[in-house]
């Protein structure tokens, strides 16, 4: 009896077993099939732009006789796409933004691609410079963005050409009553080194010199120096114990609200605000981020998004061909613009689009004098406590020992 | 020699005592529980579970050749196997399950924590010293200036799944077509191709171009195929165009660096940090993963940013820990104890209420209370007309956390105490008010000390989960508010948050670091934990 029941269970397992058997080996030959026909490529991308990315990639796919598959990573994209690659399981093709290309070569996860000089020239010059990496261009670009100054026309009709105007008419709206704050640009408690960078390049400031070959050199750091002191000093006279324009009330979360509900005139912010300003039905007009009287230009930084080629893709080839001659053409850059309206990077596809949509050119005239946004790894060190260093200036402390501080806080991080 | 109480036939079921040698060896089957279908049932069907979890493990350890992990699976399997198809090692049959996922849950992460804190693990220092050597490489590899861009059609003169691959190359300027691979270009006879508009060959003599179906197939071999040229080397682009370029930076094994053909330059591999450095201390950026010994634990302790606020930090941390976890459980305790009371009606309706902080998501709640601080905008200093900056103060920030702690904690405490009290007998209270005591005295001596006997544990176990609470921090004031002088080290933050800023805050994440940080936190919660345990385990033996 005993040996009988055991004989059944063994059986049943085994039978069992053999069923989880065929569903497995049911996978390979699923992957099989479609590799008899043509290969795989995955593409990993963020929630709205897989969704855009989606009819592309398998107009691509049809047309070439091959899979391909777009997936949607919505949370730490660049985390899980270096730790993914590391261990042999991510995607052949990834899409994010310029300032991950630092991160991404120095672990060996993305390869530079190699675009002819008649594809290079077809795209805007700061875009192909933002992706341009040791001299090496390692991603393909499709939209770029960057801050510039939105303002409600109905309280405020003309442009501030100086950091001063715009204090001047933002208090005059205080002062009747119209507006409840001067300028809607967010500080947050703990700083926010990319809004704030306009006005401190103004002031004098910079983060990284430049290396020979144009590239940001981080031996050269900037924060810290006389000059960026100087810069602080004069943002700090902007902060809550000097004219209450800059706050650390305003944050990220609700920079853009206090815009909308009309309680500032002004709002720094980029092209990802303009759907709710419209939303809000306010009068809106776009102009660049004006600088300190007798300052240098307010220079915003310019980001880009791009796809790269992963390096331990398990289809190279293919995602090369994808990345360098399919992301290349304006059909793809004008439906992503439609998936989220950021100014496209490829010249055509910004030419296509600029007619139904004004504020593109608007936002590409602020950004001219712009700074592309450092993609060497030590800016990593930079964001913490340089914002920290801007929220305490701005919130009463004094400018020179919190930015030496800040200083060397980011030189000892940078290997 | 069996006891006087036990039964008759009982002889066998009084171990111990008797001679063993008198019990016959198979007398413990006898007693065995019966065979059910479901229990048969359940038993075939958890281990055919077990058996396709093997398999399905197995796929993958057999491509990757990892004999030492398959033979270990194999093991395991047919271990179970064994252990549940025999009658005998019955204690086994309970233990191992438990066993194995302690294992797979507890043991092998903490070791693995544990292995990490000895290494340099972290951005630029994942891989291998191979792995950096050919990320260095391929990056370095650059057009040459001036030459030509071919258009590239890939072919193979025999099967287009395994022949040997070739690379027709158009030149855009003359129009020539050339057939490349690891021996060189030859130029092919304009009549024996046919060339589409653009330059890409669609057929040739002799040769069979696949399409892009099946040249993706091939990927790694048309990304491998290196046709040398004078200047170079022909490489595809993609499976449509070919350049002719060259690996700046190449690996030399015999000074064990890496060196730029174009400047000259040198980078010798140094084992001690696990990167190429040249004479002049630069870095190149693609690095490997070594060994660091106690590198990570000594910059622990000797680091002056870290050690320097380590203490204020820790004292801080404590205070966060216990408020919490003290706040909470007085309030819900009281709550518990005022619904408790039999004169109060409509307690369901208030539990509901009560409970629903507990039931929203604490994710959410605490963005929620973060904006509500907001100084100028915020519901607290709007409501009470305030004009307190809450984040930027470090006593107004300290009180807020708690109090958003609080708010969210309750609920627990509250339930936990609801259960344990209504487990005290009322026998007991009220034998107290027959001899006199007054209500504060009967709770004091009577109710506190038997819910403590109950809820102990959890006191510990939330006083451990506060101490490590990250979120608590992290979504709230982020550490905040920062002297102006060390953007690194804030009021309000615990060791889990200003260590975690210190790991991943700089340059790139650096596991091993965190890895060491957190056997130090580690370290601290097992002493206060193993410290309260024993002290509850006194107080189990006085009162119960």
């Amino acid at each position: 009896m005993r040996i009988r029941t055991a004989g059944v269970v063994a059986l049943f397992a085994l039978a069992l077993a053999a069923s989880g058997c065929g569903g497995d080996s049911d996978k390979p030959a699923a992957k099989e099939s479609p590799k008899a026909a043509g290969g795989k490529l995955v593409i990993w991308a963020d929630d709205k732009r897989t969704a855009a990315l989606k009819p592309f990639a398998e107009k691509f796919g049809t047309e070439n006789g091959v899979t391909v598959e777009v997936q949607a990573v919505s949370k730490d994209l660049q985390t899980n796409f270096v730790t993914a690659s590391q261990q042999g399981s991510g995607p052949d093709v990834v899409v994010g933004a310029h300032d991950w290309i630092g991160n991404l070569v120095q672990n060996g996860a993305i390869e530079p691609v190699q675009l002819a000089a008649a594809q290079k020239s077809a795209f805007n010059e700061t875009a192909i410079k933002a992706v341009t990496f040791n001299g090496q261009l390692f991603g393909v670009p499709y939209a770029q963005e960057n801050l510039a100054l939105i303002r409600n026309t109905e309280l405020a009709p003309e442009a501030p050409k100086t950091i001063e105007d715009l204090v001047a008419s933002g208090k005059k709206l205080k002062a009747e009553k119209k507006a409840t704050e001067t300028l809607c640009l967010q500080v947050g408690q703990n700083g926010d080194a990319y809004h704030i960078y306009p006005l401190y390049t103004s002031a004098g400031g910079y983060l990284f010199g430049a290396a020979a070959n144009g590239d940001y050199d981080p031996k050269d750091l900037g924060v810290g120096k006389p000059a960026s002191i100087e810069a602080f000093k004069k943002i700090g006279a902007l902060g809550e114990k000097g004219e209450g324009v800059l706050k650390r009330s305003i944050a990220d979360t609700n920079s853009i609200a206090t815009f909308t509900g009309k309680k500032c005139a002004y709002l720094v912010s980029g092209p990802w605000a303009v759907a709710d300003v419209k939303k809000a039905n306010i009068k809106y007009d776009i102009s660049a981020i004006p600088g300190f009287a007798g300052g240098k230009e307010a220079q915003p930084f310019v980001g880009v998004q791009a796809f790269y080629v992963a390096a331990k893709g398990k289809n190279k080839a293919l995602a090369q061909e994808f990345v360098a001659n399919y992301t290349t053409t304006p059909e793809l850059a004008v439906a992503l613009y439609n998936a989220e309206p950021r100014p496209p990077a490829l010249t055509a596809a910004l030419d296509q689009v600029k007619g139904s949509d004004p504020d593109l050119a608007k936002f590409q005239e602020a950004g001219r004098n712009g700074q592309v946004l450092p993609a060497i790894p030590a800016m990593a060190a930079i964001w913490d406590p340089f914002g920290k260093a801007e929220a305490a200036v701005i919130g009463g402390a004094d400018p020179t020992s919190t930015i030496t501080a800040a200083g060397k806080t980011i030189s000892g991080q940078i290997k | 020699m069996s006891t006087p109480l036990s039964g008759p036939g009982s002889a066998t079921q009084t171990p111990g005592r008797g001679p063993v040698d008198s019990r016959p060896p198979r007398s413990r089957a006898a007693h065995h529980a019966p065979i059910t279908l479901s229990g048969l049932v359940g038993k075939v069907l958890l281990l055919g579970l077990t058996a396709g979890i093997a398999v399905w493990a197995a796929f993958p350890l057999i491509d990757g050749e990892k004999w030492a992990g398959l033979a270990l699976l194999a093991a395991t399997t047919a271990g179970l196997f064994y252990l549940y198809l025999t009658r005998r090692h019955i204690p086994a049959k309970y233990l191992v399950p438990g066993t194995l996922f302690l294992i797979a849950f507890q043991v092998i992460p903490v070791l693995y924590t544990a292995s990490t804190a000895f290494t340099n693990f972290g951005d630029g220092h994942r891989g291998s010293k191979d792995e950096a050597i050919v990320a260095i490489q391929t990056s370095s590899v650059t057009q040459l200036p001036g030459s030509t861009e071919y258009a590239l059609s890939v072919a193979t003169k025999g099967d287009p799944a395994t022949g040997p691959l070739v690379f027709l190359v158009t030149d855009p300027a003359t129009g020539t077509v050339s057939a490349g691979d690891t021996g060189g270009l030859r130029q092919l006879d304009a009549d024996d191709v046919a060339v589409a508009t653009g330059g890409k060959v669609t057929a040739a003599d002799g040769y069979t171009v696949l399409n892009f179906g099946q040249a993706s197939a091939r990927s790694k071999e048309i990304t491998d195929l290196v046709v040398p040229t004078a200047g170079g080397a022909l490489r595809s682009s993609g499976l449509s165009r070919a350049y002719e370029g060259k690996a700046v930076r190449a690996y030399e094994a015999g000074c064990d660096c890496v060196r730029d053909t174009a400047t000259g330059q040198t980078w010798t591999a140094d084992e001690e940090v696990g990167a190429f450095v040249a004479a002049d201390g630069e870095r190149l950026a693609q690095g490997w993963k070594i060994n660091v010994g106690l590198r990570n634990f000594t910059r622990v302790l000797t680091d002056e940013n870290i050690s320097g606020p380590f203490l204020g930090t820790l004292i801080w941390n404590f205070a966060f820990a216990i408020g919490s976890t003290g706040g909470t459980f007085l309030l819900g305790m009281l709550i518990a104890l005022v619904l408790h009371s039999p004169r109060m009606r409509g307690t369901n309706l208030y539990r509901v209420l009560l409970v629903l902080p507990y039931a929203m998501p604490s994710f959410a709640m605490l963005l929620a209370w973060r904006d509500m601080f907001n100084a100028d905008f915020g519901l607290i200093n709007n409501l009470f007309g305030l004009d307190v900056d809450w984040f930027g103060q470090p006593w107004t920030a300290r009180f807020a956390v708690i109090l958003v702690q609080l708010w969210l904690g309750y609920p627990y405490m509250f339930l936990v105490a609801t259960g344990a009290l209504q487990a005290i007998p009322r026998e007991l209270t009220e034998a107290t008010s027959v001899d006199g005591a007054s209500p504060w005295q009967s709770f004091r001596a009577v109710t506190l000390p038997l819910l403590l006997v109950a809820l102990s544990p959890l006191l510990i176990s939330s006083f451990a989960y506060n101490f490590n609470n990250f979120n608590a921090i992290y979504l709230t004031t982020e550490g905040a508010p920062f002297p102006a002088d060390n953007p690194t080290n804030g009021a309000t933050d615990l060791l889990i948050t200003y260590t975690y800023r210190l790991a991943f805050g700089g340059q790139g994440a650096e596991f091993g670091f965190a890895a060491a940080i957190s056997l130090f936190i580690f370290a601290i919660v097992a002493v206060v934990s193993t410290v309260g345990f024993r002290r509850t385990r006194k107080q189990e033996e006085v009162y119960s």
